[in-house]
């Protein structure tokens, strides 16, 4: 075992989309210190294109055969390939609705685009690390960015509250994360996954060592949970989500998700897959009380980012129960989940940000009164969004629970399937909510829509491959399928 | 060439619907027009359902199968036989009436309402059409997004919470269905609903799979005690969707339990069809009186669609009771008076549910005792109501009586007192419907409103005969409805009496 990082200039062509990137973000930094307030654009148009290019860059390894480098700490696998490309895409749309935002609130500043940058980065380390320190590595780079993001709009009160209650709460939740490590790395000696994995499986499940990894297990799954924000560890999930301004809840709210769900299928179904016995039952647990929670509580809210945050929470619980089944066409389903969930996200929250008008800021269900009226294809892009998320054919959010569920029933939790699908209908409730809002109500909020056309374009591109891809969901669903 | 027939069917509609939204509302009367174009245009296709209709063979036809989602083994298939057909052309009739029934009425968002129609015309007519199970659940749970639009836009004072209760019922009805067909693919690997019939399922199972079926259905057609969501749906629905409500929707729970439970479970539909007969009789006989104190019309006739559907239910489970008796005969008349039925009620309540929209337009109440002696202003009208009332009652002559009959026939054969209670709605119905006929239409004149009434007009003309000629065409000669069918019923007595166990 050779514990100094090798180095050989060839692999370097497997982390181009990373250096590319970094290099970026030089670049775009350095840049910004001359440029006048004035041509602040430039700044945005050359974020969009340092995405473009490292997406471009990212797409180009998929099929690449599986490589692991830099001393077992850095994989590229298709899975890797695909999150990155998909990390790519939805910053990019995100980065379209953020900018209308910042303008209507006169928050565009360099520094936004520079975190959300140096945030993408912090993911795509995550997205490939194989070792545990790589993963820890990208998770923090991801998590000071997301803070000090939340915090750009410092002269609002909520917006701090939401950046410290984050960053307290995220700060705890990687110590418990990283305890978790220590202890899985005490005993096996190793930091890299593969070598883990070896290590566990060859451990006999009844010996005392069992002990310690399981222990060590326990604050990893925590850590993650806690990332995911599934309950009991989702505190931070409606005030953040609220209290951001809502580009960044926009950003929050999708792309790290992929992060998540990769740093976990990396520790605890790569490292840790032959103790899935044990972890599977955490997840049942914590997955039946998100679904419960985000369902119900969600039913009462009337801010519309808080009513977000809670159905957040109840997707998250879906996207677990994936990892119940303890197949790879489970872990699938849950990958399948995440992406369909990051779609509908991006284009519930593109719609927020879409009303939201010079110095008028737009956070509550109620705002949406009258839209069908004023706006009779927005209107009609929400309902889309909407009834895709609760679940209803024939959009994409049908088909990520019927995965979800084919697995679990298929697995033999039938009585978690009926269980989910019961909370499933009493979410419905409060999408209906929000259609009842914008085509029922008579009264009129005089709505008015002035975003650029790009804005408007791209949210009814983002909503149209809801539908389209819940017509013809095949090749979404053998891509994902692919991955494992 | 008839390949592409039911294709064709479903789409067509779902694309008018599109190109009817992006019309627009400011120009409604093209709206209209193509609108109404189309839905003819429609029906005249799928009228050739019927004459290239094979009616000596149970296999269906005009099939189609395309694959979908490859990992599930998920088709898009597609086909007919003599239980959708009359189904489909009820669906394509109904939409025209429903069009042209709200010419001058809606001038709200007149395009997006026809669209919403047309859109769920295709919508239904999937459903009618899907040989595979996850398609049918698509169609069948997308065929609720237009009518939730319906009734929230275009219904009454109350029309947000009606509009929320019927989608959330519904949809709580449907997921456990989802889930049966879940297990059931997991277990025979296959979701084509024709594979699921032969699939061999233990009893357990079966009593599972009944009651999640059940829960879907039931909600739907829908039966005692599920039923609250349906007079609320209906009082706060405009006309067009209170017709396609009553006309359509409600029969997609009755083609549930033909095409779904009959076949797939029959052991566990064989052990649990008593609790079915007698919550249907509680339907008719009860909800029969329910109807007769309502003080609002159109909430009358809604309870009175449920009493009728209760025919539907007990004239597919009293197929298991005559078999008990071995008496195969009763079971085929149970099954096809149940069917007839469905046929039957989709135009009757079709033809009710326009009366009360006539009288709507007018004077803008629902309320009985708003109206009184509207006969003496509106004699045309008034003749129409009473030939719709009768069929109601079932009169002889009318559609409304050889569905009845069958059933109550089949009932008979079964156990007297099954048919008993069945046949007691002749007077319970010819009550409710008879006095609400005497308390609006005839009397003298109380309300001076009424007096101002004008007759109706051509169009309003036209709906109502042409619906009065179908229900006395059936009425008196059911025999080619009854034969398209006949084979396709046969083989599903067959399924529904061989055990799987």
């Amino acid at each position: 075992m050779n514990n100094f990082i090798e180095f050989d200039t060839s692999s370097l062509w497997v982390v181009l989309p990373e250096i590319f990137l970094l290099s970026a973000i030089v670049v775009i930094l350095l840049l910004d210190l001359f440029l006048n307030k004035y041509s602040q654009q430039v700044t945005y148009y050359l974020t969009q294109l340092s995405l473009l290019i490292s997406g471009i860059l990212s797409f180009n390894l998929i099929d690449h055969p599986q490589v692991i480098i830099f001393s077992g700490s850095f994989i590229l696998d298709n899975m890797a390939s695909v999150f990155k490309v998909f990390i790519m895409i939805a910053t990019m749309i995100a980065m379209v609705y953020s900018r209308h935002y910042l303008r209507a609130h006169l928050l565009f500043r360099s520094e936004y685009f520079i975190l959300v940058l140096l945030s993408i980065l912090g993911m795509m380390v995550m997205v490939s690390g194989y070792s545990l320190l790589t993963l820890y590595l990208g998770l923090e780079i991801l998590s000071l960015s997301l803070y000090a993001l939340i915090a750009i709009a410092h002269e609002r009160v909520y917006a701090i509250e939401a950046a410290l209650k984050y960053f307290i709460l995220g700060a705890i939740a990687s110590a418990i994360l990283l305890y978790g490590m220590s202890m899985i790395y005490g005993i096996s000696g190793s930091l890299n996954i593969n070598e883990i994995a070896n290590f566990v499986s060859n451990t006999d499940l009844n010996s005392r060592r069992t002990l310690i990894i399981n222990f060590g297990l326990v604050f990893l799954v925590i850590g993650i949970a806690f990332k995911l924000g599934s309950v009991p560890f989702h505190m931070w999930v409606p005030d953040v989500y609220q209290g951001a301004p809502t580009s960044v809840t926009l950003f929050i709210s999708t792309v790290p998700k992929i992060a998540a769900i990769s740093i976990l299928i990396r520790i605890l179904v790569d490292g840790l897959g032959s103790m899935h016995s044990y972890w599977s039952d955490l997840f049942m647990v914590l997955s039946i009380l998100s679904i419960t929670l985000g369902s119900v509580v969600a039913l009462m809210q009337t801010n519309i980012k808080r009513m977000l945050a809670y159905s957040t929470i109840s997707h998250v619980g879906f996207i677990m129960l994936g990892f119940v089944t303890g197949t790879l066409t489970g872990y699938s389903a849950a990958i399948f989940y995440t992406l369909v969930y990051i779609l509908m996200s991006l284009a519930a929250f593109g719609m927020i940000i879409l009303l939201n008008k010079q110095g008028f800021e737009v956070d509550q269900v109620s705002d949406f009164k009258g839209l069908s009226k004023h706006s009779p294809w927005f209107a009609l892009m929400m309902l889309i969004v909407m009834l895709s998320m609760a679940g209803i054919p024939p959009l994409l959010g049908f088909y990520s629970k019927f995965f979800i569920l084919q697995q679990i029933v298929s697995s033999g939790f039938i009585t978690i399937a009926i269980f989910a699908v019961i909370f499933a209908v009493i979410s419905t409730y409060y999408y209906l909510q929000i259609i009842k809002f914008m085509y029922f109500d008579e009264i009129d909020n005089k709505i008015t829509i002035n975003a650029s056309m790009d804005m408007q374009l791209v949210l009814s591109m983002n909503v149209i491959l809801i539908l389209v891809v819940g017509l013809f969901p095949d090749f979404l669903i053998q891509l994902v399928l692919s991955l494992f | 060439m008839g390949i592409s027939l039911l294709s064709l069917l479903i789409w067509l509609p779902i694309f008018s619907g599109v190109l009817v939204i992006f019309i627009g509302n400011d120009r409604a009367n093209i709206a209209r027009w193509v609108s109404l174009i189309l839905s003819i245009l429609i029906f005249v296709i799928s009228l050739n359902l019927y004459t290239s209709f094979d009616a000596s063979t149970h296999l269906m036809q005009f099939v189609e199968k395309l694959s979908w989602i490859s990992q599930f083994n998920i088709n898009y298939h597609i086909g007919v036989d003599g239980i959708s057909i009359p189904l489909i052309i009820l669906t394509t009739f109904s939409t025209i009436l429903v069009i042209i029934a709200g010419w001058e009425v809606v001038t709200k968002r007149c395009s997006h309402y026809m669209a919403a129609f047309l859109m769920m015309e295709g919508l239904i007519i999937g459903v009618f059409s899907s040989l595979d199970a996850i398609l049918f659940y698509v169609f069948w749970e997308a065929s609720l997004i237009p009518m939730l639009l319906i009734i929230g836009i275009w219904g009454g004072v109350n029309r947000v919470y009606a509009s929320i209760k019927f989608f959330l019922y519904t949809f709580l009805g449907s997921v456990f269905m989802l889930l049966s067909i879940i297990y059931m693919y997991n277990k025979g690997g296959s979701f084509a609903i024709i594979d699921m019939h032969n699939l061999k399922l233990s009893f357990t199972e079966q009593s599972y799979i009944f009651w999640a079926f059940f829960m879907a259905f039931a909600v739907k057609v829908p039966m005692f005690p599920m039923h609250t969501w349906l007079p609320d749906a209906h009082v706060q629905a405009p006309t067009g969707g209170s017709v396609i409500l009553a006309a359509i929707m409600l029969k997609m729970g009755g083609y549930g339990f033909f095409r779904l439970s009959l076949p797939i479970i029959p052991d566990a539909s064989l052990e649990f069809s008593e609790i079915i007969i007698i919550l249907s009789l509680i339907a008719i006989v009860y909800i029969g009186f329910i109807a007769l104190v309502q003080l609002d019309i159109k909430k009358l006739i809604a309870y009175s669609s449920i009493s009728h559907m209760g025919f539907v239910t007990l004239g597919i489970f009293t197929v298991f009771l005559s078999y008990k008796q071995e008496m195969i005969e009763g079971s085929l008349l149970g099954l096809e008076g149940a069917m007839v039925q469905m046929i039957s009620h989709g135009f009757i309540s079709a033809a009710m549910f326009l009366v009360v929209g006539v009288l709507y337009d007018r004077l803008h109440s629902r309320e009985i005792s708003t109206y009184g002696g509207v006969i003496n202003t509106m004699p045309k009208f008034t003749g129409f109501v009473i030939l719709f009332a009768m069929a109601n009652v079932g009169l002889p002559g009318t559609s409304g009586f050889v569905g009845e009959f069958m059933v109550i026939l089949g009932a008979i054969q079964a156990n007297i007192w099954y048919g008993v209670l069945a046949a007691s709605t002749l007077i319970i119905g010819a009550a409710y419907t008879l006095w609400m006929v005497k308390r609006v239409f005839f009397g003298v004149i109380t309300n001076p409103a009424v007096s101002m009434l004008k007759d109706i007009n051509a169009r309003e003309f036209s709906i109502l005969a042409i619906l009065a000629i179908v229900v006395l065409v059936i009425g008196l000669y059911p025999q080619p409805v009854i034969e398209l069918m006949h084979i396709s019923i046969e083989h599903l007595l067959h399924q529904a009496l061989t055990s799987k166990l």
